[in-house]
């Protein structure tokens, strides 16, 4: 559940959580590394994600006239294009096809904007099995769990951990212990799985609107397999994934690949343009693209807050983000984890819902420094802060909320005034090099603070004193 | 899908709107002309081919460099150390012919060769029990280490995913430097096919742990055979 309490309470165990922790340490750690090695010439990787960024903020200037092309061009292709504004009207749409196509099982390549409809669940109420083929995706569906990571939804678990899994509720006659042979029985499993599909669904990671053409990026075949071997494809695809030329994509494809996990290229590069056409033998016969936006059109009417659509899902702001790596991925109970989630989610689900993600954040730019496409993740972080405070004023007085929200601002409001009196700030710089120390362990507030670190000591001379015994001045 | 026409009519007006309150972007966004991004990478025929096998063999790939006269001769040995009894191929394509030649020259050695001929509803079985398949490709990216696939009717899309083992014909002079250049020389945007494919290497994961695992869903083992 999205809530400040739960947030703390998740958090407070995650951090207690020695086993979690570890698996999060190592795998970032390594993904980091991977990062590392593939830009090795700082020069080019920031040449490159200049190009990336102008070639992602091309495409949101053009957003609306972009669908259109996009639109047209699939249809020409013989691509049927529908548009949800939520997600219930997506899924509704998803449902309608499988039932006009009396479909009753679907195979699924990953997808981020599925998990945000929550898909899977929608669909089995409605009596149709939706399987994850990604790896570390079926992984956590078998188990009943969400993805921590968006592009290694299974990295909270460790090796043993998934091979008891395994063993209880895949393939009981054996226990697989090595990667291999897991991999080996989920192979075998998935592939009977895809030969029986009635209808494959997968995400787009770019959109091609001059020639109508969806690009899918893998490593495993899952989706490849989602996209021709059903005799219906789905694409989900959010509204900000369109680029203008087919020029666009060999620089956001060696963005997101290199950043991602690492590699030069994944194994499989995944271009469709249309369904199967006379003649050919294999490939789905009906390819439906559905367009969602969910709140993606709100983010876009704002200059800053329209750069979190340049996003193209690379994760590489989760894996060197200190706070991420430390809570895991579940904490946040989002869709989206990480720096990237803090500011898509309070967008997506509105600020009074989910204004608090973009508090949790040290602000240290870890993530603006690696990100492939330049989103100015802590300026946007705090124009949400800002925001939300905003917001509280306009809370009547009345709400039991309005008296913590007040003295919220009278704190802030002190603060500015202090900051920005001479004479204030002296007083105050004084105050504490002389009483500062006196304060008690376990006045409220800063108790949150001292119940689980030392009290921080307070130096007897200020910078300004220390300065002036050593002579400096400001001139 | 009644939801559909209005749901596309409210996000566009939205977008509109926005097109219009919004400042006039000033930034220069015709980033393609002049874009230096990948001319530096432009490497020499011999060098392409040397990079490219070094890339693949590093997401292991098998790389055989062959000369036209003898690539066939190098099939046979590969074919026969994996124990292949079964290979899926396309009967109409120039390999076919080659592959039909060898095989009356020296029938025990070869393989049983088998045309992907039925669409895909009645050969399901065919391709899920099949050992491999050989299938030509369009080209290769020295940058990436990469095949380009664009499968045509006559060797359909499953060919390179399904079966076990999937071995590429690639041909050394259709190696381009970069993805960049192969889409601008062959100007892809004029028409794009069905299905376009970069392949590099056999399927792999690393759910498990980050521990690297080749073989998930698509072929186990990738052969590439590049003909100087």
């Amino acid at each position: 559940m999205l809530s400040t309490e739960q947030f703390k309470k998740d958090t407070f165990s995650a951090l207690n959580n020695p086993q979690l922790r570890g698996n999060f340490k190592r795998a970032m750690s390594g993904l980091m590394q991977k990062r590392l090695a593939v830009f090795p010439d700082d020069q080019e990787f920031h040449q490159l994600r200049e190009i990336g960024h102008s070639a992602r903020a091309n495409a949101l200037h053009k957003l609306p006239e972009l669908l259109q092309q996009l639109e047209s061009n699939c249809s020409k292709n013989g691509i049927q294009v529908y548009w949800a504004e939520t997600v219930d009207q997506a899924n509704q749409l998803v449902l309608e096809i499988a039932q006009r196509h009396n479909a009753k099982s679907i195979v699924k390549g990953k997808s981020m904007v599925s998990e945000e409809m929550e898909l899977n669940h929608f669909l089995e109420q409605h009596g149709i099995e939706a399987l994850e083929a990604d790896l570390g995706e079926y992984i956590i569906q078998v188990d009943h769990e969400l993805p921590s990571h968006i592009i290694m939804p299974a990295i909270h678990k460790n090796k043993e951990q998934i091979a008891q899994m395994f063993h209880q509720k895949v393939e009981p006659s054996v226990f697989a212990e090595s990667a291999e042979e897991m991999t080996a029985i989920a192979r075998k499993v998935l592939r009977r799985k895809f030969y029986q599909a009635d209808i494959g669904v997968s995400g787009v990671n770019f959109a091609v609107a001059e020639t109508g053409t969806l690009c899918l990026v893998e490593n495993e075949g899952n989706g490849r397999f989602c996209t021709t071997l059903p005799p219906v494809h789905v694409a989900l695809m959010g509204i900000e994934k369109v680029v203008e030329h087919l020029e666009d994509v060999p620089p956001l494809l060696s963005l997101l690949t290199r950043s991602a996990t690492g590699q030069a290229i994944t194994t499989y590069f995944n271009m469709i343009t249309s369904p199967r056409k006379d003649g050919e033998k294999d490939g789905p016969q009906n390819v439906y693209l559905i367009l969602l936006d969910n709140g993606r059109s709100q983010m876009h009417s704002d200059q800053l807050l329209r750069e979190t659509l340049l996003c193209i899902r690379c994760g590489a702001c989760m894996n060197h983000c200190p706070v991420y790596t430390r809570i895991g991925g579940h904490a946040y109970s989002t869709t989206y984890p990480g720096p990237i989630g803090k500011i898509l989610t309070p967008q997506m689900k509105g600020l009074h819902k989910a204004g608090f993600l973009a508090d949790a954040s040290s602000l240290c730019g870890a993530c603006v420094e690696v990100c492939p496409v330049k989103i100015p993740i802590t300026e946007i972080l705090l124009r949400l802060r800002h925001q939300k405070e905003e917001d509280k004023g306009n809370i009547p007085l009345t709400s039991p909320k309005a008296w913590k929200a007040g003295a919220g601002n009278l704190v802030w409001k002190g603060w500015k005034t202090v900051f920005a009196n001479p004479e204030l700030y002296r007083l105050k710089s004084l105050g504490i090099t002389k009483l500062g120390n006196f304060t008690p362990r376990w006045m409220p507030v800063l108790r949150n603070w001292t119940s689980v670190r030392s009290t921080p000591v307070f130096a007897k001379k200020n910078l300004h004193q220390l300065a002036r015994e050593e002579g400096l001045s400001y001139e | 899908m009644n939801s559909s026409a209005a749901s596309r009519n409210n996000i566009l007006t939205r977008l509109q709107q926005t097109t219009g309150v919004l400042q006039k972007d000033s930034r220069n966004f015709n980033f393609h002309e002049g874009s230096s991004f990948d001319e530096g990478k432009r490497w020499s025929a011999e060098e392409k081919v040397l990079r490219l096998k070094s890339m693949m063999e590093a997401v292991h790939t098998e790389v055989h460099l062959c000369v036209e006269n003898t690539w066939i001769k190098n099939l046979c040995s590969i074919l026969e150390q994996k124990q292949i009894n079964k290979i899926l191929y396309g009967a109409k394509t120039g390999l076919a012919q080659e592959l039909g030649n060898l095989k009356q020259e020296s029938s025990e050695m070869m393989p049983e060769l088998i045309d992907y001929k039925d669409p895909i509803e009645e050969s399901k079985d065919l391709l899920f029990e099949i050992d491999a398949a050989i299938t030509t490709t369009r080209g290769g990216i020295a940058e990436t280490g990469s095949l380009i696939l664009w499968p045509t009717p006559d060797e359909p899309r499953l060919m390179s995913l399904v079966p076990p083992v999937h071995i590429a014909v690639l041909y050394a002079s259709e190696i381009y430097s970069t993805f960049r250049e192969a889409m601008i020389s062959e100007n892809w945007s004029s028409e794009m096919p069905t299905n376009a494919l970069l392949i590099s290497g056999p399927s792999k994961t690393a759910d498990i742990e980050q521990t690297l695992v080749y073989g998930i869903h698509g072929c186990k083992e990738l052969v590439v055979l590049v003909i100087q």
